[in-house]
């Protein structure tokens, strides 16, 4: 393996960590520093698969990930959790301990599904598309077994991370147009979110979504 | 004679894990103390303290059985038998054909499980508080240590210490996530196995919080020593089996006498460096809750468990 491809597969494995992270962490702030954290490792990855395979439309990626998911998303999560005073320690559905087990049984499950793809890919970062598929699966894990709006956006975004990578890792990205059109949907979704999560609070006074769940209308309304 | 080098090497090892064991301990005091603006009353205090615990008469329980009795010797006895097996001075070491990795972890269980009895043996609250607290930890690092050694263990094809290091030893420098995730699992557990902060803190002697120093409550003269001795055994034998896992090299390969003196100032060396470490993280971080414990080592067994997973996924 050359020193390049030693260095990917150890930011890939970052990138595995920082999901893990985001699982545990009770903490929305910590939350929110870890999903930086994860976009860091990704852009930097991107970069170097850019620098190895000689794709120069990924340096462009890399540069909106670098952007969108290292400072403007969590920047605009940050004041969202300021404004509405959020930062309590964040309640999950199954306890920790839980979840991290489900998550090692997760990377088992992505490793098994991705061995034949494996085999057939001759690209540097084909080893990688099996953490790609396992952070996709832990975002989606984060989102269910936690109850509030905000850590489930985290969530949702982790798992958009995935996402790119695995598109990075199986075939050296996705078209510039298409990772351009998603990195917008990315950015205009952020705010959809933070507007739906002040009509939320405004209208059940609480960001669990389990108010949500009920169908009744309150007493005397 | 050359047949006996290798006999030679194995009693300088069980030398140097007796007689240097304090001198890490009093290093990593006095290091604590200075960064705690205190001033510190040396690098040779623990001899001091040893030779005073050794020659107070000894005040025993009217219940002690022979458990309580018995326990310090065999606690110094297999903490010694690991510091014997684990390549330090020389991975070539008559010993370690003896143990593997996994009875390695089975000595320190030992050692533990009858400390956890002598703890309880005399009735006193504290005692029986300690032992079970140190089973909550002892049984949630185990799994961790395992896990961590087996990470490395993969890369050689072999459990046995001496084999490993060897083999580690030889390669060039690589980067690999599975060893980088095996080394920091090992820190957490290394700090948890030896009674550090952020997991129990090796100085207080406050009731509500203390862990080993609970269980040991009631020993005193040599019983004490030997215990106090076989715990600064303990953090030199973790130190120096964190060394030998993820950096070896400087280690010598062959049975060659010459090479030991070097070998040792390397070793002493690169532990002053780990034991900088400690006492950084140490002073850094506060003591956490006790129930947060399973939390910190469920983290390291998961890192553990990630990295031998990666070495699956991005190393083969």
């Amino acid at each position: 393996m050359t020193f390049t491809a030693q260095i990917i597969n150890v930011l890939a494995a970052c990138i595995l960590l920082t999901s893990f992270g985001l699982l545990v962490q009770r903490r929305i702030y910590g939350l929110l520093r870890i999903f930086a954290w994860q976009g860091l490792f990704l852009s930097a990855s991107t970069a170097l698969v850019a620098y190895t395979a000689g794709m120069n439309h990924l340096y462009i990626s890399a540069a909106l990930t670098l952007t969108l998911k290292v400072v403007v998303l969590p920047y605009i999560l940050y004041v969202l959790v300021n404004r509405l005073n959020i930062y309590r320690d964040v309640e999950p559905l199954v306890n920790i301990p839980a979840t991290m087990l489900i998550g090692i049984v997760l990377v088992i499950f992505s490793y098994h599904l991705t061995a034949p793809i494996r085999e057939l890919s001759t690209l540097v970062t084909r080893t990688t598309l099996a953490v790609a598929l396992s952070t996709v699966l832990l975002g989606f894990l984060m989102m269910i077994t936690r109850k509030k709006a905000v850590t489930q956006i985290i969530g949702f975004l982790a798992l958009e991370n995935g996402l790119f990578f695995a598109a990075t890792s199986a075939t050296y990205g996705m078209p510039l147009v298409i990772e351009l059109g998603v990195a917008l949907d990315i950015l205009i979704a952020a705010f959809i979110f933070g507007i739906f999560i002040f009509q939320i609070r405004t209208t059940f006074d609480s960001l669990d979504l389990k108010e949500m769940e009920k169908l009744k209308e309150h007493e005397g309304a | 004679m050359r047949e006996a080098f290798p006999l030679l090497i194995e009693a300088c090892q069980i030398a140097l894990v007796l007689f240097a064991a304090p001198l890490l301990a009093g290093w990593v005091r006095a290091l604590k103390c200075w960064t705690q603006g205190r001033t510190s009353p040396g690098v040779l205090q623990p001899y001091r303290n040893l030779i005073k615990l050794f020659s107070k008469d000894i005040v025993l329980a009217h219940n002690a059985s022979w458990v309580f009795r018995f326990t310090p010797y065999l606690l110094f006895g297999s903490v010694l038998m690991a510091g014997a097996i684990i390549p330090i001075i020389s991975v070539d070491l008559p010993l370690s054909a003896t143990a593997d990795i996994i009875a390695l972890v089975a000595l320190f269980a030992i050692g533990r499980f009858f400390i956890a009895l002598a703890g309880m043996d005399v009735g006193t609250a504290f005692g029986g508080m300690g032992s079970s607290r140190e089973m909550m930890i002892a049984s949630l690092a185990e799994p961790a240590v395992l896990m961590t050694t087996f990470t490395v263990s993969l890369f050689g094809h072999t459990t046995s210490l001496s084999e490993m290091v060897r083999f580690i030893g030889q390669q060039n420098f690589f980067l690999s996530p599975s060893m980088v995730f095996a080394a920091i699992a090992f820190v957490l557990t290394l700090l948890a196995e030896t009674g550090r902060v952020p997991v129990d803190n090796p100085v207080t002697h406050l009731e509500l919080t203390m862990i080993h120093e609970g269980m040991i409550l009631e020993y005193s003269g040599r019983y004490l020593a030997l215990v106090e001795w076989a715990g600064m055994m303990k953090l030199f034998i973790f130190t120096s089996l964190g060394v030998a896992l993820f950096v070896p090299w400087g280690i010598p390969q062959g049975d060659d006498l010459m090479d030991i003196p070097l070998a040792v100032l390397i070793m002493a060396g690169k532990l002053a460096l780990v034991a900088a470490g400690i006492v950084l993280a140490e002073t850094g971080l506060a003591k956490m809750r006790i129930f947060r414990v399973p939390e910190f080592l469920g983290t390291a067994f998961l890192i553990a468990t990630l990295g031998m997973l990666s070495h699956f996924i991005l190393e083969m």
